[in-house]
């Protein structure tokens, strides 16, 4: 008997076959996650998701005897008061053991419930989209170089020397040439002082050991026990580092026309950019920038929760914003992302401010910047043409960085936000 | 209720106290202690025969990978199999399912999983049911000689897993995957149920015969016959022909799956390969599905076989025994027809209660068992006649052989009888003297696995003209394929077939035709 203990075994033996299974639903997969967001709280934003779905694709049929034909037995244990000819009412619905009757219209309702981890949550949830204005990222990489290991060499500085190489190349080196070791020609000089010291001297023996010991030495002389052809040195390279910081900044119309459900709205998609930009850098700062005719910045609870009385003023966020990266968030160090939520009314007299403010200072040092219009479902109509809405079009055309688009109830989150960053370019 | 007779009473003692463990710890060493003093037991007084054990301590994960792969320690690469471990997965952290103490593998070595969260006395039950009770069984039961190969198994599916791999490198996962998803539906009818010389070269024996004819015909030529009108065979040369035809491919042919790998026309060599591969795999399992209730009857009964006389003998303490007839009777609970907790017969308890009810006809019998069982009752020699019955029987035949009156009436068996279309099922027999050999008749024929599967042949297939292919399901008790199920699988088939398909199903004996399905391959 043999006890073997594989706990230690790699773990995820199936994942190859887990892989295989998403990928057969993951149509099915992104709907019923994109059912769910609707009705998910934001602080789950990250946690891994539970999927229940009507697996169409997962179907595994094979020929089997139908439930409502023929006639068929059963032997059942436990009986206590039956007699032979005894009629049983027949179960309605599932019956243990003597078959549910009725449930079988043949379209299955197989549902199937299983739990996805985080990251195959985002890989899916993310599938096809990327970051918008990639060129710019990488131009800033080249300012961050690393080094990083990049192989072997033949020939570098000896601090660098990698021993273990180096003694593995020399070993076969000598096993191919046929280097005798030191152990061998120690066994030959004992045999030979052995057979010398034999009376009488054998003497052909003697000159053969001496012969074939001399031919030993010279090998071992001629063949080198390191050559500079088995040297190895690690190797390492300039890599340029990615930038793995940005920043995304929140802003939001916190005046009293920004009801709960917009905020609400609001809320879903910062929550979904956030979850994005997380994937693609290391560290993604949040900054919350509220305001109605003035602006601040403030904490999250603060910009969600509370609602303050006063006018809009658009102009007032976009300057608060330009002073924080000004003083915090400098455009060749961070990745600056902006996100705009409002209800559409700004202050008439503003408008010029804010296209010239967006135009002229904020786009250039932004990666990308959306402006997502709440509205209530009965005002979500596009030939009604808010102020800002209106202002913010000509913007859009112009730049490739800026998107604008509308949102009226949970369930265009998802599809709004595809369609920004979807990976086939961004448009506006 | 359940209709359980298990005891939690202690047996006595018939020794003094020297425990082999004490407490829950388990270790490496105590599993190899405790495996020596069960093989005296199990290989000397028992008699057992096993294969050389080999046992591997696993994580519950892995035990889930383990399931998710029907248990094999390898398997190739199919998404069904992530849909089961996701499945197993959710059930299992929802605590709604636990895993198994075991899970053994018929190969030799004899490969058993025990999981690392038991308790070393559930690490003596399992080493007692798995690497001795189901080893033995695996060894000695003729479905599992005759149709398993346990010293090849490990190798092939490693050769599978690899094949797989490779032509989904090559040909690209979704058509390996079509083709499995395909060999897969068809998997039950991929096993030849009987062993019948295949006709190997059936051109060579015609020639031959024909060459025998003529040899015939020339040795007894007689010119007077030259004068005798001819008969005209126009109508029967045809239809010879299309006889010829069907005995060249061996119709009619019940496993789909090798009719497909041998005469399918349009497939690729490596596409019959993982036919192959699906079919072998199936055929492997076949003989767990024939005889699971025996299986793990015979494993229930070595362990607490084994269990008892290690305890009798003073190597275990009080503690240990007690949580291992608790473990024991959870087992071989058995809970009765209107219980919720009711899903059919408990093969581990119809089995263990069997076998103990045969111990008891062999050494205590009474007048009824004399009279039914004249073979066995009184013999003296139980062991002797459970091996027997381990080694030459499957569940059907040992529920009909050994299934005896008392047994059911303790377990209180009845049959119901059910037609479709009434509104009421009728109690067709009970637990008295009418009703014995009717009910063991029944619960034997539960246990045929054949006359559980639909009973589907190829019967006709027309290789020379429009590629037909006809599937014959023979009904039995006017019970249908479920129709949903039955025209997505032939959807399968055809796409294996490569032409157009169709299933009658016909009554038993060549009757009439009930119901008719088609189905053309996608383009």
């Amino acid at each position: 008997m043999q006890v073997v203990d594989r706990r230690l075994n790699p773990k995820s033996k199936s994942l190859g076959n887990r892989q295989r299974f998403l990928r057969r639903a993951k149509a099915e997969i992104r709907e019923a996650i994109k059912d769910s967001l609707k009705s998910r709280k934001v602080s789950e934003a990250e946690g891994s998701e539970k999927v229940t779905i009507r697996s169409k694709s997962l179907r595994e049929p094979s020929f089997s005897l139908g439930r409502n034909t023929g006639s068929r037995d059963y032997v059942l244990p436990g009986n206590e008061e039956y007699k032979v000819g005894d009629e049983i009412p027949k179960p309605q619905g599932g019956g243990g053991g003597r078959g549910s009757q009725g449930v079988n219209d043949g379209e299955g309702q197989d549902e199937f419930t299983f739990t996805l981890t985080k990251e195959e949550f985002l890989d899916l949830f993310f599938d096809d989209l990327k970051l918008p204005n990639l060129v710019k990222v990488k131009l800033k990489d080249l300012k961050a170089p690393k080094v990083a290991r990049a192989g072997f060499t033949m020939d570098g500085s000896p601090a660098r020397l990698n021993h273990a190489r180096t003694m593995r190349k020399s070993l076969g080196r000598r096993i191919a040439l046929r280097r005798p070791s030191q152990a061998e020609i120690d066994q030959l000089m004992a045999e030979l002082a052995a057979a010398e010291a034999e009376t009488p001297v054998d003497d052909a023996k003697v000159t053969a050991l001496r012969a074939k010991l001399e031919h030993k030495q010279r090998l071992r002389r001629g063949i080198a026990y390191i050559d500079p052809i088995d040297l190895q040195y690690n190797r390492f390279e300039r890599v340029p580092k990615p930038t793995t910081q940005a920043v995304m900044f929140c802003l939001m119309d916190a005046s009293a026309s920004m009801t709960e459900p917009l905020k609400d709205l609001a809320k879903r998609f910062f929550m979904l950019l956030h979850v994005f930009l997380s994937r693609y850098y290391r560290e993604v700062h949040i900054v919350f920038i509220r305001h109605t005719s003035t602006a601040a910045e403030v904490d999250e609870e603060t910009f969600f929760r509370s609602t303050d009385t006063g006018g809009t003023v658009i102009s007032s966020a976009l300057d608060e914003m330009l002073k924080v990266v000004r003083d915090r968030y400098s455009p060749s160090d961070w990745n600056i992302y902006a996100a705009q939520a409002s209800d559409g009314d700004n202050f008439h007299d503003d408008m010029p401010r804010c296209l010239e403010l967006l135009d002229e200072e904020i786009l250039p040092v932004c990666q990308y910047f959306a402006y997502i219009e709440t509205a209530h479902g009965e005002r979500f109509n596009d030939t009604v043409e808010t102020p800002v809405w209106h202002g913010y079009t000509e913007v859009a055309q112009r730049r490739r960085n800026f998107a604008m688009r509308r949102v009226a109830s949970p369930e265009d989150i998802f599809p709004v936000f595809h369609d920004l960053f979807s990976a086939n370019g961004v448009t506006a | 209720m359940s209709v359980t007779t298990a005891t939690k009473k202690l047996p006595k003692r018939k020794g003094p106290v020297r425990p082999l463990f004490d407490g829950s710890e388990w270790s490496f060493d105590l599993i190899r202690k405790a495996y020596d003093a069960m093989g005296e037991i199990a290989l000397g007084e028992l008699g057992l025969d096993i294969y050389p054990n080999q046992i591997e301590v696993i994580t519950a994960e892995q035990m889930l990978d383990a399931y998710s792969s029907i248990g094999m320690p390898l398997m190739y690469r199919h998404w069904s199999f992530g849909k089961r471990f996701a499945h197993d997965e959710a059930y299992y952290k929802r605590g709604m399912r636990t895993l198994a103490y075991e899970l053994v593998i018929n190969s030799d070595p004899c490969i058993s999983y025990v999981m690392e969260e038991n308790s070393m006395t559930m690490q003596a039950l399992v080493l007692a049911h798995a690497a001795y009770g189901h080893n033995h069984f695996f060894k000695n039961n003729y479905q599992f000689q005759m149709w398993t190969q346990p010293d090849h198994i490990i190798d092939y599916l490693s050769f599978a897993k690899n094949y797989v791999a490779e032509c989904e490198e090559r040909y690209g996962h979704d058509t390996v995957e079509g083709v499995l998803d395909a060999a897969h539906a068809l998997m039950n009818q991929g096993v030849s149920r009987d062993l019948r010389p295949r006709p190997r070269n059936i051109a060579k024996l015609e020639r031959e015969k024909a060459a025998r004819r003529r040899a015939h015909e020339e040795a007894t030529y007689d010119d007077i016959y030259r004068t005798l009108p001819e008969i005209t065979r126009e109508t029967t040369v045809e239809a010879s022909q299309a006889q010829g035809e069907q005995r060249r491919l061996g119709l009619p042919e019940e496993n789909l799956l090798y009719f497909l790998e041998k005469n399918a026309p349009k497939l690729d060599d490596w596409q019959r390969e993982l036919l192959r591969i699906v079919r072998l795999l199936s055929q492997y399992f076949y003989p767990q599905r024939q005889t699971k209730m025996m299986n793990e009857g015979c494993a229930t009964f070595v362990h607490y076989e084994i269990l008892n006389r290690m305890y009798e003998r003073g190597m275990l303490t009080d503690g240990t025994m007690l949580e291992f007839l608790h473990s024991h009777s959870s087992v071989i609970f058995q809970p009765a027809f209107n219980d919720r907790r009711f899903s059919g017969i408990n093969p581990y308890a119809l089995g263990f209660a069997m076998m103990n009810d045969i111990k008891r006809m062999c050494t205590e019998p009474t007048d009824e068992d004399r009279e039914w069982f004249p073979g066995i009752a009184g013999n003296g020699d139980p062991l002797a006649t459970l091996r027997e019955a381990w080694a030459h029987y499957r569940d059907e035949s040992f529920v009909l052989q050994f299934l005896s009156p008392k047994l059911i009436r303790d377990l209180r068996l009845f049959a119901v009888a059910d037609e479709a279309k009434d509104p009421a099922m009728r109690v067709a027999s009970i637990h008295d003297e009418q009703g014995y050999r009717d009910l063991r008749r029944r619960l034997s024929r539960h246990y045929d696995v054949a006359a559980q599967d639909p009973d589907l042949q190829i019967t006709d297939a027309d290789l020379s003209g429009s590629r037909r292919l006809v599937i014959t399901h023979h009904v039995r008790n006017g019970i249908l394929l479920d129709k949903v199920e039955a025209e997505r699988t032939l959807q399968y088939l055809a796409k294996l077939w490569g032409y157009r398909v169709k299933l009658v199903e016909t009554e038993n004996n060549g009757g009439r035709v009930l119901k008719e399905h088609e189905a053309l391959p996608m383009p």
